[in-house]
């Protein structure tokens, strides 16, 4: 099990695909995602990741979380929330997580707080069918029906589907297709919609109902890493560069002894046959 | 500009349709890339675009209309859909609603446009 990561839901769009077909996206953006705590099996009784995002300001951030920040060598963050992960994909605090994190084509789970409904009636709220336009039915059209039965048991039942308060809870939405990814801007297109309004707090997760495909990276996709990476593989070009540079050389400096040895050769050629004119023991030189 | 229409603009861009300037009222031939099996043609579908939706991004599309057999047809097309080959303005149309919605109701005579004859075609930028 490897981490997920936070991230802002910026808004939905669509992209076209070549064949023409149209897919609705959420736009999810990582910002400056960094671990700022790790839980241990030993330390804690469980092992997870606390992971940060966003930037706050350290005035309004409260002194304690200052001091948490201060401790992991990070920026004050806007949000934080922790992963489980398996003891051997644990991250070191202070890396960063980029996009890369997920490939299109995977799929994720996304939560999120549910965009708040307030005080919602029945049929808003459960789908109820409401009460019937006439047939004798006044004022309460959209109330729900009976809630129980008669003296026995005399009382509503706990759980009961009523009217009340709505959305503005944790919701998460299963299986979303990983559409694109873009490392440089930090974003996650996912197709369809995902729980929340613009601007709030998600969080992406590997589906738990899909098998992990074998080429996620573990344990996540780190800036450090793809630095380093990058780094190797301009010192292989550079490498590389160097060698066809040299191999050039060689090459060009052989040509030019061939062609010096082939000049030469003919020189002495032309020489010989002076010479032969000249003389037949001058085949000597 | 915030990041959902830059990533709209860029993809606009990546697209790269040429889409002339039209609007409501005017005539217009769509090109439309359909597949059968596996050969792939253009069919056009040529009326009356009876509104834009969607402004000037990605997801914008307009209505045509045409009577088709006898039969008042409506298509919604993309704007920017790689299916649409082609749109070619067959006729300015002078009307003063950007929805015409009115033309359902009517028939032959009283569903004319007259044609604008102070077209001045955009400058580009």
């Amino acid at each position: 099990m490897r981490s997920g990561v936070i991230a802002k839901k910026l808004g939905m769009t669509r992209l076209f695909m070549d064949d023409g077909r149209q897919v609705p996206v959420t736009v999810l953006q990582m910002e400056n995602v960094q671990v700022v705590a790790q839980r241990t099996e030993e330390r804690d009784g469980y092992s997870a990741v606390q992971l940060g995002a966003g930037a706050a300001k350290a005035k309004r951030t409260s002194k304690s979380m200052r001091g948490h920040f201060a401790a992991a060598k990070v920026e004050p963050k806007r949000k934080i929330a922790e992963f489980r992960v398996a003891p051997e994909n644990l991250i070191a605090v202070g890396e960063e997580i980029t996009a890369d994190h997920y490939f299109a084509g995977q799929y994720v789970d996304v939560s999120g707080t549910s965009i708040g409904k307030g005080f919602a009636g029945g049929m808003k709220r459960h789908n109820f069918g409401g009460l019937r336009a006439s047939h004798g039915v006044s004022v309460s059209h959209r109330s729900h029906g009976s809630t129980g039965q008669c003296q026995e048991p005399g009382r509503v039942f706990k759980g009961k589907k009523m009217a009340g308060h709505m959305g503005s809870v944790r919701v998460t939405t299963q299986n979303l297709e990983v559409v694109k990814t873009d490392a440089d801007r930090g974003l996650i297109m996912v197709k369809g919609a995902v729980p929340g309004s613009k601007g709030g707090w998600v969080t992406i997760k590997d589906a738990v109902k899909k098998a992990t495909p074998e080429n996620v990276i573990l344990p996540a996709a780190l800036r450090s890493a793809a630095a380093e990476a990058a780094k190797a593989a301009a010192e292989a070009a550079a490498a590389a560069e160097a060698e066809a540079k040299a191999a050039e050389e060689a090459a060009a400096a052989e040509a030019a002894a061939a062609q010096e040895a082939a000049l030469k050769e003919a020189e002495a050629s032309i020489e010989a046959d002076k010479a032969d004119d000249a003389a037949p023991e001058g085949d000597e030189k | 500009m915030n990041i959902i229409e830059q990533l709209e603009a860029e993809q606009i861009a990546e697209l790269g349709k040429e889409i002339p300037d039209f609007q409501a009222g005017d005539t217009v031939r769509v090109g439309y890339k359909v597949t059968e099996g596996t050969r792939s043609r253009v069919q056009n579908y040529e009326g009356v675009c009876i509104g834009r939706n969607g402004g000037k991004g990605i997801g914008a599309s307009f209505t045509v209309r045409k009577i088709s057999f006898g039969e008042g047809v409506e298509r919604v097309f993309p704007l920017h859909s790689p299916n649409i080959d082609n749109i070619t303005v067959v006729r300015r149309g002078k009307v003063r609603r950007s929805k015409l919605y009115y033309l359902r109701d009517r028939r032959g005579k009283s569903a004319r446009i007259a044609e604008k004859t102070n077209y001045k075609p955009l400058d580009d930028e």
